[in-house]
């Protein structure tokens, strides 16, 4: 069998080739599902630092890639409109530029989760699903009833934002950032596993009481986390909303959230690669399955039940050998 | 006189109808073994939690080193040098021998919140660890995964664990329990040698261990502490015979 570390290798290869190799056949959307593949698999990175190796059952995580996915519609239509988006105490204008959009949903999505996060890691188990899906519903029901940013109809940029040095416009040159974004994210959540942080934050995962009987407040240790995947998170979704040119409340929806997960649950939980096999796999099925029958997630959920009975260490579980989560 | 390490004063606690502290009051000196026997059910655990926090008492007090602790956390009163084993391990079970060790010197040295470093490359953490499982004997077991350990070898590395506290007091909870005989004989053999270190509050139903080891003796039943005392005079106690001691072979 392959060490987990060349099957990622070879997972992330694969990722990277297919859309080359669909240039060169000229098949744009080819490149198009790639990048949608790519931005997913982040959000499911996001989310499996704190599901994963925190073991904290987020049921809302759609409010974050809603937040990133809002905070680059909001920013891109003040900026299409040329109109500020206050003008009191200070002058706030709008952005069409990724970097500055990035920060500020990754900002909001941090902000948004130390709230959510205090709120919440105070429950457990069902409860923290409970309190976290609840919270997911606020914010979806606000998205609709706030009428200045589309309300239920969501908001749609005309022109791709823009990155200094880059044509957006084109899918290889937008999926090329995105890939960047995912390997750099990636090696972020790799050092972060294996420093002390992250090994504290599996120690309150296995045995919350052990983890306090050596002196470490497990509720800060989780709540790091919590704020931590909900910005990246939150980054995926301002780059969803640019691969859409598009962003509606059913970023927030539940669905949303529950999508992320299965990303998780299909690759491996607490597998850093999990999500990207989960979201291909998604992805795949979608496209293939969805074209040759509406009920194609029928399937996905025979496909999920067989992976939670039976082989629940994912795809990448099942194609490789365990290896130490800290060595 | 000098001032205990840790001192217990008249704690309550009901669980219902049961007291299973009922005014607890006891010291825990400098340099001694403080053993705390009773027989099951008596509330020895009970107290345990209440001295480690996690459980809250409904009446009375905890000092630790003349400062007040009822009302701090367990993760608290660890920083502040309360070093515990339980009855039954509470071990992450999916880490290595190691990675439970290095959890704990995270812990001690506050170092919770560093992100980049790698923790188990980390040589000053890997050399204080391997001396602390090298101490309790399980330097062959590093890289073992914490759940295909024995019994008795989790009960090592519980102690391990607690070493790297480096802790100002241990709260023992029958670090016997299972071991066998071999192994008791051991683990008594080491505790002697870490009284030096810090005093140690030590629960157990093994009363070899328990008359080789202990400076004082209490004798908890149904919530009550119904003696203190040298092991001579817990030994010649009539009462604690008739409560506890009856049945053993009291001449052991
Ligand atoms: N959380 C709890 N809720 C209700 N009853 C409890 C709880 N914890 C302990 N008890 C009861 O309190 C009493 C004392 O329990 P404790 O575990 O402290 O005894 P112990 O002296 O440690 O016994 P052993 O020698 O068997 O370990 C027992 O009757 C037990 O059933
Ligand atoms: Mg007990």
């Amino acid at each position: 069998m392959l060490r987990e570390t060349h099957l990622n290798g070879i997972i992330l290869l694969a990722l990277l080739i297919v859309p080359l190799v669909a240039l060169a056949l000229n098949e744009p959307f080819i490149i198009t599902l790639a990048t949608k593949v790519t931005i997913l698999a982040l959000a499911g990175v996001g989310l499996n630092l704190a599901l994963g190796q925190g073991g904290l059952i987020s049921f809302g995580h759609a409010i974050f890639f809603g937040l990133g996915g809002y905070s680059m519609g909001i920013l891109a239509s003040h900026a299409q409109s040329f109109t500020p988006l206050m003008e009191a105490p200070f002058l706030i204008e709008g952005t069409n530029l990724m970097p500055v959009i990035w920060i500020v949903a990754i900002v909001v999505s941090c902000l948004a989760a130390l709230l959510v996060g205090l709120l919440s890691l105070r429950t457990s188990g069902v409860y923290f699903i409970m309190v976290t899906l609840a919270f997911g519903q606020m914010f979806y029901y606000f998205a609709i009833s706030w009428p200045a940013y589309g309300g239920e109809d969501g908001l749609v940029i005309f022109v791709r934002n823009e990155f200094p040095g880059l044509n957006t416009l084109v899918p290889i040159q937008f999926f090329g950032l995105c890939f960047a974004v995912l390997c750099a994210v990636l090696f972020f959540v790799s050092k972060l596993n294996k420093s002390a942080f992250g090994l504290a934050l599996s120690g309150a995962h296995f045995n919350p009481e052990r983890a306090e009987t050596v002196g470490i407040d497990i509720t800060r240790v989780r709540l790091v986390a919590f704020v931590i995947s909900a910005g990246i998170t939150g980054l995926a979704g301002a780059l969803f909303a640019d691969l859409n040119r598009f962003v509606s409340p059913t970023m927030f929806s539940w669905h949303t959230s529950g999508q992320i997960m299965i990303f998780i649950i299909l690759g491996g939980v607490a597998r850093l690669y999990g999500p990207i096999a989960g979201a291909a796999v998604y992805i795949i099925l979608e496209h293939y399955l969805g074209a040759f029958s509406e009920y194609w997630q029928i399937y996905l959920g025979l496909i999920l039940l067989f992976v939670v009975l039976f082989a629940q260490g994912g795809l990448i579980g099942g194609l490789s050998k365990r290896e130490a989560a800290h060595d | 006189m000098t001032e205990p390490i840790l001192s217990v004063r008249d704690v309550h606690k009901a669980f219902g109808a049961l007291k299973a502290s009922d005014g607890i009051s006891l010291d825990l000196m400098p340099g001694e073994i403080h053993a705390l026997i009773g027989p099951n059910g008596a509330g020895k655990s009970t107290l345990i939690k209440q001295i480690a926090g996690g459980l809250t008492p409904d009446r009375g007090t905890v000092h630790f080193e003349g400062r007040e602790i009822s009302g701090d956390t367990v993760y608290e009163r660890a920083r502040l040098g309360l070093g515990r084993t339980f009855q039954i391990s509470a071990l992450a079970m999916q880490f290595t021998v190691l990675e439970n060790v290095v959890l704990g010197l995270v812990g001690e040295s506050g170092s919770v919140f560093r992100f980049f470093r790698p923790v188990m490359k980390d040589p000053a953490y890997l050399e204080r660890a391997h001396h602390a499982l090298k101490r309790v004997g399980l330097q062959d077991h590093a890289q073992t995964k914490t759940a295909e350990l024995s019994h008795g070898q989790r009960r090592q590395l519980e102690v391990a664990v607690a070493l790297t506290l480096e802790p100002k007091a241990f709260l023992m909870d029958e670090p016997m329990a299972g071991l066998g005989a071999e192994g008791s004989k051991a683990l008594t053999g080491f505790l002697r040698e870490l009284k030096a270190e810090a005093p140690i509050l030590l629960v157990e139903h093994d009363m070899d261990a328990v008359f080789a080891l202990a400076d004082r003796i209490s004798v908890l039943v149904y919530g009550k502490i119904i003696a203190t005392g040298s092991v001579a005079e817990i030994r010649a106690n009539p009462e604690v015979r008739a409560a506890y001691l009856g049945d053993e072979e009291v001449e052991a």
